[in-house]
């Protein structure tokens, strides 16, 4: 059994866990948000609710898989697949732990980065070719809102580049050895935070599929598999996040030695996806504008100034 | 500015901290079919037709029930034995229209049109939505155990003539009264 970086059992082993995992989500949400509403949430389907993903599975596959007649047919197939396969693409950068791994490679974060501007395609290209004004609405805002914050996602991760001198994630979480870059980047963990929310638009920055104003947004006129495919994308998008935020500011596989590294990763990352679905528990939604408003004028000059000030502390010490 | 950023990020971080705390609150939800409510006695639901002590239907087809709906759910049709009590020929609750506003049980005379605390009436077909006398009629008083109707009512039927019911005084004669 070959389980080196780059071995194709695991390649196999990531992307297979990762769509389970994110699949499973679903349910662990909804038991979450009901818990913090002060409610059950679905638990009766299998032990406390835990086949209720199998249950949804099956339903969305059974439902019809209408594509509008006045929607452009090629774009509007295509859209879901991009989402899901750059997210998916994502993960080959991502260290899970010493030796699990898809790529070893040395521009991981850019490599990250681009992928995750490719998803805006997917969201413009699913509701421009809906020809559906709630779509439209949904894709034109999806489009004004990745691109912006992609801006200051990138710049706040800068700070964690210099303090390494690499864009490798494996020599990010070695670096971490002496200890986290929570510490020394704290404002590029909140704002990498922030970003990372409106990048993979959940709540509370789920504008672009605001249901109370814009019905779901880019995907309105999806149904069946394809809009399972959007709705898994999220939740991988949910995963990668998390793990990002493990790798860069946690310390990734890092961890007193009575768990093995993989244990320690999976832990991080799995109270990051809970600290989301607290926000999308806890927070309201801001207005358009104001979301556009605070990244430009508040984000993007605070993570131009943490770098700034990173970058004289590493040239001064 | 500084003030108002600080004062939103902390009432923010306040939020998500009293939310979280909410995991470990005891939950509202009741978990209804396994955990059945305690349903009060006086709950207004599913209208029933009750019996007298005696076991004779109550029901003495007055129509005031029907008048009183406000939704009109209530159809009947009086109909006279042949020692001289009144009863429904049929009676008919349209339960797809009732409202379970208890009208038709406050406008009663005899108590014989009750509410009870049952609610679990959904069908898959309109049509049982509509409940006949057979349906409605039950072999119990109801919530008034010793209430007969006829026992009381200064109405002559076959066996009580007038002045015999309960605490009712002998007719006058009228005649009598001349000076």
């Amino acid at each position: 059994m070959d389980l080196s970086i780059g071995s194709p059992l695991a390649i196999g082993l990531i992307l297979g866990v990762v769509i389970i995992t994110a699949a499973l989500l679903i349910t662990f949400e909804r038991r979450l948000l009901g818990f913090w509403q002060e409610r059950l949430g679905p638990n009766r389907v299998g032990w406390q609710g835990s086949l209720q993903v199998v249950a949804d599975m099956i339903k969305i596959f059974t439902k019809e898989d209408w594509i509008p007649p006045f929607a452009d047919k090629f774009s509007f197939v295509v859209a879901p697949g991009i989402i899901m396969s750059v997210v998916l693409l994502s993960f080959a950068v991502i260290p899970f732990s010493p030796n699990l791994g898809v790529i070893d490679s040395n521009i991981g974060i850019l490599f990250v980065l681009a992928m995750a501007s490719l998803g805006a395609y997917s969201v413009m290209l699913g509701g421009l070719s809906s020809d559906n004004k709630y779509a439209l609405l949904g894709s034109l805002r999806a489009a004004a809102q990745m691109i912006s914050y992609e801006v200051f996602m990138g710049i706040s991760l800068l700070g964690v580049v210099a303090l390494t001198g690499s864009f490798n994630l494996r020599d990010i979480v070695e670096a971490q050895v002496d200890g986290w870059y929570i510490v020394p980047q704290f404002v590029g963990f909140v704002i990498f935070l922030i970003a990372g929310v409106a990048e993979s638009h959940r709540l509370p920055f789920d504008i672009p599929e605001a249901e109370q104003e814009i019905c779901a947004g880019y995907h309105t006129e999806y149904s069946g598999m394809k809009f399972g495919m959007f709705f898994v994308a999220e939740y991988v998008g949910l995963v990668l996040i998390s793990s990002l935020i493990t790798v860069l500011f946690f310390g990734g596989w890092l961890g007193p030695t009575f768990l093995p590294p993989i244990l320690w990763f999976v832990i991080k990352a799995l109270s990051f996806v809970s600290f989301f679905i607290l926000m999308r528990a806890a927070v309201p939604r801001p207005r358009y504008d104001q979301l556009m408003t605070y990244g430009w004028l508040f984000l993007l000059p605070l993570s131009l100034v943490n770098l700034l000030i990173t970058g004289a502390l590493i040239l001064s010490v | 500015m500084i003030k108002l950023v600080a004062d939103t990020l902390l009432s923010q971080v306040r939020t998500l901290w009293m939310v979280f705390v909410k995991l470990f609150k005891k939950k509202d939800t009741v978990e209804y079919p396994d955990q059945q409510p305690y349903m009060f006695p006086r709950w207004r639901g599913r209208i029933i037709l009750s019996r007298d002590p005696d076991g004779e239907e109550r029901c003495v087809a007055c129509n005031l029930c029907a008048v009183a709906c406000p939704v009109d759910c209530i159809a009947l049709q009086k109909g006279e034995m042949d020692d001289g009590r009144w009863y429904p020929e049929f009676f008919r609750i349209n339960f797809s229209r009732c409202i379970m506003c208890g009208f038709c049980e406050e406008a009663c005379p005899t108590n014989a049109i009750q509410l009870t605390p049952d609610f679990e009436m959904a069908e898959y077909v309109r049509q049982d939505m509509v409940w006949e006398k057979e349906d409605l009629l039950i072999d119990g008083t109801g919530k008034y155990h010793d209430y007969n109707f006829y026992r009381v009512a200064g109405k002559k039927i076959e066996g009580k003539d007038k002045g015999e019911a309960l605490n009712e005084a002998v007719p006058v004669d009228v005649r009598s009264l001349l000076p």
